[in-house]
């Protein structure tokens, strides 16, 4: 019998997740024990024509990394959906854009301005890519780029969502072996939608820091402090996310004095995760001063940046207005 | 939406009001017929502090073009302290809202004694005239700009709790 089909593929992301993916050690053996491997650009090499040539459905487990940022990005989306059985969104750029998505605050020509002319390019005669261009030899075309980025999930049907940048190796491991073990009759896959390698509660839950009263006067920042190695971060002013943001990671950052940024993503049941923080933060703010308030609001230097650095792509608002009206 | 310029632009604006004042200056202004401008959506919450950010957020991507957020002057929630918090909330959510690109002046707090229904009717008419000048918000282009599509965004989820006045 032939062994089931695996794909994994990247959009607009830094190939952190296929680190991550490589990073579960021996257990990659397992993949390859389990699975043929018949597309996956970071290993092997393969053509989107032979993908195409494939069958509707042949594929069984597609984990799809990357945000959805230009039109083939978006061809590749489609084609693999249409060709495998299960469509993992893998990785925060995938769920829920990441950092690409940060693109979303800007647009296009700023984008594109920033990475051609700022003080780090050499770029004497002034060129931007252009998306189409004329040769002897005929046109040559580029990928064109999305006004906002998206989601996966905005653009085709996801089946399971695996939050983390990159999610964490032992959950990729764990999701492995139950996909495996479901492939032999041994283990259910969870409800179509679920989330997978993750947890169903709060980073804040998993953290060990003593919690007393959040009660703050000012924020402040990491690099500027010595924080309290025993007590949560939140409670000394510096901007932990933790109480929005997704369990499973096991706190890795707080337990070693740095806050939470988010990368787990909205915990469970948050509809917009920027939202939820604003309301946290609101709360520990111990002021009922509407001067003092704002004093206060100045030490967060990025509000958005601080509230949507993972999510921004995901959120109810996509982006700010500057990138919707300027393509 | 059409674009002959002799049809005036009537914002779609949601309003939050909670249940023991600024409800009741709404509701007053009205039942003493006094005029204010159609504009605006109440909704009602019981405190101020029920005010989760992602109802303005649903509110704005689902096409309104304003938000009001309305309560008890500060001291006086019949939930001790917190419209202090719903304060708290209206200043950091602005500065979110302002590097969205969402003008300032499309979110605006009201603070209204159930006795203050002139009052609170003023400051409505005024709202609508400075959302007027500033324009559609136009969020998302796909959706329909009224009042009662951006209340069904608003409201998805929360079916149960849902009380929306007329
Ligand atoms: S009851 Fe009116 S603001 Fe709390």
């Amino acid at each position: 019998m032939s062994k089931p089909k695996f794909a994994m593929y990247w959009a607009a992301s830094c190939g952190g997740c296929e680190i991550a993916v490589l990073n579960i050690h021996e257990k990659i053996l397992d993949v390859d024990a389990n699975f043929e491997v018949v597309f996956w650009p970071v290993a092997m090499d393969a053509k989107y024509k032979d993908v195409e040539a494939m069958e509707d459905g042949s594929i069984t487990l597609c984990l799809f990394n990357g945000g959805m940022r230009n039109d083939e990005n978006e061809h590749v989306a489609k084609l693999l959906r249409k060709k495998s059985q299960i469509m993992v969104a893998f990785g925060s750029c995938a769920c829920e854009g990441c950092i690409p998505g940060m693109g979303n605050f800007s647009n296009v020509n700023q984008l594109i301005d920033t990475a051609f002319t700022t003080l780090s390019t050499d770029n004497p005669q002034n060129l931007r890519p252009q998306t189409s261009y004329e040769v002897p030899e005929g046109t040559l075309t580029i990928p064109t780029m999305n006004p906002l980025l998206k989601t996966l999930d905005q653009v085709v049907d996801v089946d399971y969502y695996m939050p983390g940048c990159p999610p964490e190796s032992h959950q990729i491991a764990a999701v492995v072996e139950l996909v495996i073990a479901a492939l032999q009759g041994n283990a259910q896959l969870p409800p179509k939608g679920a989330t997978i390698g993750a947890g169903n509660s709060t980073v804040c839950d998993e953290c060990t820091r003593k919690r007393n009263v959040k009660l703050i006067k000012e924020f402040s920042r990491i690099q500027l402090t010595h924080p309290d190695p025993e007590l949560c971060l939140l409670e000394q002013g510096i901007p932990c996310n933790g109480i929005a943001t997704r369990s499973g990671c096991n706190a890795r950052c707080p337990s070693v004095g740095a806050q939470c940024i988010g990368c787990y993503g909205p915990a469970e049941g948050v509809v917009d995760y920027g939202a939820r923080l604003i309301s946290a933060f609101a709360s520990v703010i111990d002021s009922e001063n509407p001067d003092e308030i704002d004093k206060i609001l100045d030490g967060l230097v990025d509000p958005a940046g601080q509230f949507y650095r993972f999510n921004l792509a995901g959120s109810l608002l996509r982006g700010s207005k500057y990138a919707k009206n300027g393509a | 939406m059409t674009d002959k310029p002799e049809t005036k632009f009537e914002p779609v604006i949601i309003g939050f009001t909670c249940n023991w004042c600024s409800y009741r200056a709404a509701d007053m202004a009205g039942t003493a017929r006094m005029k204010y401008a159609p504009n605006v959506r109440l909704t009602r919450l019981m405190c101020s502090g029920r005010l989760d950010p992602t109802f303005v957020f649903k509110a704005f991507a689902g096409g309104a073009d304003a938000v009001l957020v309305s309560g008890c002057h500060p001291g006086d929630c019949h939930y001790i302290n917190q419209n202090y918090k719903a304060m708290r909330r209206f200043h950091l959510m602005k500065r979110v809202l302002v590097q969205m690109g969402i003008e300032p002046g499309r979110l605006k707090l009201l603070w209204a004694s159930a006795a203050e229904g002139a009052m609170f009717a003023r400051e409505v008419n005024s709202f609508v005239e400075e959302v007027r000048a500033l324009g559609p918000l136009n969020w998302n282009s796909n959706h329909v700009h009224t009042a009662d599509h951006v209340m069904s965004v608003v409201a998805e989820g929360h079916e149960h709790e849902a009380e929306v006045a007329a």
